[in-house]
């Protein structure tokens, strides 16, 4: 016999305000089954748990109501108030008479009153039906996976194994590094980037408790939170590390040069190459497509056309015979209990943006390409030179929001960090030569960051960086010179300034492969490619998958300081998750009564996460069950189920008819 | 059953995106009409079309059933089923004398509060407009 008991809460005047509780409570008392109604100011302070945990005792309740704020907000604490006093916590229900009554319907307030009752009513035939739950016990895998080796990646790496967690830092490059490692100085410091960025690198190529997978890429995911297995493809180097000396004689003797990614093609690598001279591991990499053996070897398979010379200087060069021709990709499987995803960003292609003439004028660069020139470690040695004709910049015109800010391309978001990279690149210009002028067209300064102020204003003050508001409509050569055609929006006035270098600071988007990554992982993704965190405020580093945490920029634009504090996060988050014995998982899956299946596995077919699987019974007959460790609890299932052998815990068919039906009686 | 000039409206919000779609109606205060009753359900796809019969065989005027866009499922592709079972369906009221207007699916997200209520809005003016059912059993 249900012995209900229904908690009416005040809500301050949240509720109260609109809804008349003393009718509410009337009304309730005569519904059938309920034999206790009280209501309270705050149910879910102190006092209010407590006097849930004493009305259970007192009037034997075995089943409870609470009519409240959303079940999004307050079901936990208050299955856990239940538990207290000795019941199943799974015998609860929440009747959401705030957000979805009270606060939306306030100017009606005898609608809202009505509309409360019945509210409770549903819940309270809801709960008349509800059966108590057991969660389960399952054991997870004391390992995490990093997927992406930059700067948000390697500090959740390095924080996930310092807790001593064994940790995987999978990166698709051959390098770690990510982004970060192609700056020259990083604002607002003007810390040399290498010189910060470099000793962690090494730092997580040497931890005990982490194994660097470069040159890798995540496959396949299967499995739940605490027990990922995942596939990993780790392609060729073609080089064994642990013979080379990185001695550099291999790539110095390449004949074949093909323009370097690393420096943003304004400089050439050879076809075995090591990305820059700090690289993470620091071994060369043989890239397949450009190297003349392989295309030897490709032409003696298929011989037409000219034959190409064998090659091989670098295998008959290298002292220690490194070079291994007999490497092949490989797929790993590894198991995982947490899974970091640290994809980070890539620059906007300002191709599109016709008027700006990136790609048809050689002076026209991006803000990376820039870093790449200022680096001493750069294709120019850290000297400033027009591509075009290697000439020293005097004049320099800086164009923000190159794919930010502008719905034109799809991009309506701020990205962040052009604001501040411009401000850093016109004040090292001026180190580098004082006879550069700066001029930046901007639309809005945004400057929101500890020192960031600031240090935009040393740009304009200390540096002569002249800031002009507004847009450029057309860039066009004239002589030697680009001609930037724009207007000062301030003084309302067309501009023209002859310049020997124009930098577009070109914003972040995704990285490639982001959104297919996320496919792979099972987690949501906006229309940008950006991750998506289960909570913005709350959750900024969970997503919607359990045991998948996010860091960095592949979430939105962020600078270095927030992907560092993000990677932080994230590995809390993952050894908090790594730190328990076992894991308890939701009740709230389905079940198949084996009586009633008739082994269509329409079940199996619906099912997202794979948890229907055959079972052969006594009787020879195949029958449907569900893994329950695999089981989401959507409930796809169930109502694909056409002899009703499947219903789902907590959300069984027969409570949501009685949900219904309720409401006429 | 008395005639009602208010239609009556069950909503059945799949628990990742619409439900939390209406909670943020309620943070944001965002007004709607108070016809409709709101059941959670886990995911869309978890609505059987035996729930929304029974609601029609009850006597409500109108059924809402929401969940998260097309693409954005927390449960990867369970809206999917949603979207071509109650299409379905909606041929089927057609054939049992139920204008199947009185039938909607729509896509709410989590931050669509302003969505949540219009949809709702919307659906109720729309019901209004029907007027009540002729065959209400």
């Amino acid at each position: 016999m249900a012995r209900i008991g229904v908690f009416v809460c005040h809500c301050g005047t949240n509720i109260a305000g609109v809804v008349n509780i003393q009718k509410v409570v009337e009304a309730v008392q005569l519904l059938p089954g309920v034999v206790y109604v009280a209501d309270e100011r705050y149910t879910c302070s102190d006092v209010g748990q407590t006097s849930i945990t004493q009305a259970i005792k007192e009037h034997q309740l075995n089943r409870l109501v609470v009519a409240a704020c959303s079940p999004r907000m307050h079901e936990a604490t208050f299955r856990q108030a239940v538990a207290r006093a000795g019941l199943n916590p799974y015998l609860l229900e929440i009747a959401n008479i705030r957000e979805q009554c009270s606060w939306v319907h306030s100017k009606e307030k005898e609608e809202a009153t009505e509309k409360a009752i019945e509210l409770i009513k549903m819940a309270v035939a809801k709960v008349s039906r509800d059966e108590p739950l057991f969660p389960r016990k399952v054991g997870l895998t004391k390992r995490a996976l990093v997927i992406g080796g930059g700067i948000a990646g390697i500090q959740a790496a390095l924080d996930i194994a310092s807790a001593g967690i064994e940790t995987v830092l999978v990166e698709r490059e051959p390098t770690i590094g990510g982004r970060m490692a192609q700056l020259d100085k990083t604002f607002p410091t003007l810390d040399c980037s290498s010189c910060i960025l470099t000793p962690k690198m090494v730092e997580a190529s040497h931890h005990p408790n982490i194994r660097l997978m470069t040159y890798s890429e995540v496959k396949a995911v299967r499995g739940f939170v605490g027990n990922f297995e995942v596939d990993i493809l780790k392609r060729a180097r073609k080089v064994d590390e642990s013979k080379c000396t990185s001695c550099g004689i291999c790539w110095q003797k390449c004949p074949e040069k093909v323009p370097a990614e690393f420096d943003r093609e304004l400089g050439k690598r050879s076809a075995i190459y090591l990305s820059f001279p700090q690289a993470v591991p620091n071994k060369p990499v043989i890239d397949l497509p450009h190297c003349r053996y392989i295309k030897f070897q490709e032409w003696q398979k298929n011989p037409q056309g000219k034959k190409p010379m064998e090659c091989r200087i670098c295998e008959k060069l290298c002292p220690p015979q490194a070079v291994d021709w007999s490497q092949q990709d490989e797929m790993v499987t590894e198991k995982f209990g947490a899974i970091v995803v640290a994809t980070g960003f890539q620059t906007f292609d300002p191709t599109g943006y016709g008027e700006y003439g990136y790609g048809r004028y050689p002076d026209v660069i991006t803000g990376l390409e820039m870093e790449r020139m200022l680096s001493a470690s750069g294709p120019t040695g850290g000297e400033v030179r027009r591509p075009s004709d290697g000439e020293h910049p005097k004049t320099v015109v800086f164009i923000s929001c190159v794919g930010s800010r502008d719905e034109k391309v799809g991009r309506p978001y701020c990205s962040k960090i052009c604001c501040m990279y411009m401000a850093k690149q016109s004040i090292m210009l001026k180190e580098h030569d004082p006879e550069i002028q700066s001029y930046i067209f901007y639309i809005d300064i945004r400057a929101a960051g500890k020192g960031y102020e600031e240090f935009s204003r040393r740009a304009q003050e200390e540096a002569g960086t002249l800031y002009l508001r507004g847009r450029i409509s057309q860039i066009y050569r004239q002589g030697g010179k680009l001609m930037v055609m724009g207007e000062d929006s301030l003084i309302g006035r067309q501009v023209e300034i002859a310049a020997d270098l124009v930098v577009l600071a070109a914003g972040v988007e995704p990285a490639t492969g982001a959104k297919e990554l996320a496919q792979t992982l099972h987690i949501s993704y906006d229309q940008y490619g950006f991750m998506n965190e289960a909570h913005p405020k709350l959750k900024p580093v969970e997503t919607n998958t359990d045991g998948i945490y996010l860091a960095g920029a592949c979430v939105s634009p962020k600078d270095i300081p927030d992907a560092v504090a993000n990677g932080g996060a994230a590995a809390a988050k993952a050894m908090g998750l790594l730190s328990q014995e076992s894991l308890v998982t939701d009740p709230m899956v389905a079940s198949v009564d084996p009586m009633k299946c008739i082994s269509c596995f329409m079940c199996q077919e619906v099912c997202p996460f794979h948890a229907v699987d055959k079972q052969k019974l006594r009787d020879g007959r195949e029958v449907a069950v569900i893994n329950e460790s695999l089981c989401k609890g959507c409930g796809l299932c169930v109502a694909s189920c056409r002899p009703g052998a499947i219903n789902l815990r907590g959300f069984t068919n027969q409570q949501l008819l009685e949900e219904v039906t309720s409401l006429w009686r | 059953m008395a005639v009602d000039a208010e239609p009556r409206i069950v909503g059945f919000l799949c628990n990742w995106c619409s439900y939390a779609g209406a909670d943020l109606a309620g943070t944001s205060r965002m007004a709607y009409p108070p016809n409709i009753r709101i059941i959670r359900v886990p995911c869309s796809g978890r609505v059987d079309p035996l729930f929304v019969a029974k609601c029609f065989e009850q006597g409500v005027d109108g059924v809402l059933v929401a969940g998260c866009h097309p693409g954005d499922c927390h449960y990867v592709q369970g809206n999917y089923f949603a979207r071509r079972r109650f299409n379905l369906m909606g041929r089927f009221l057609d054939y049992l004398g139920i204008e199947k207007e009185r039938l909607r699916l729509e896509w709410v997200s989590a931050s669509e509060g302003k969505r949540f209520a219009t949809a709702v809005s919307d659906f109720t003016q729309a019901l209004k407009k029907l007027g009540p059912r002729t065959n209400p059993t």
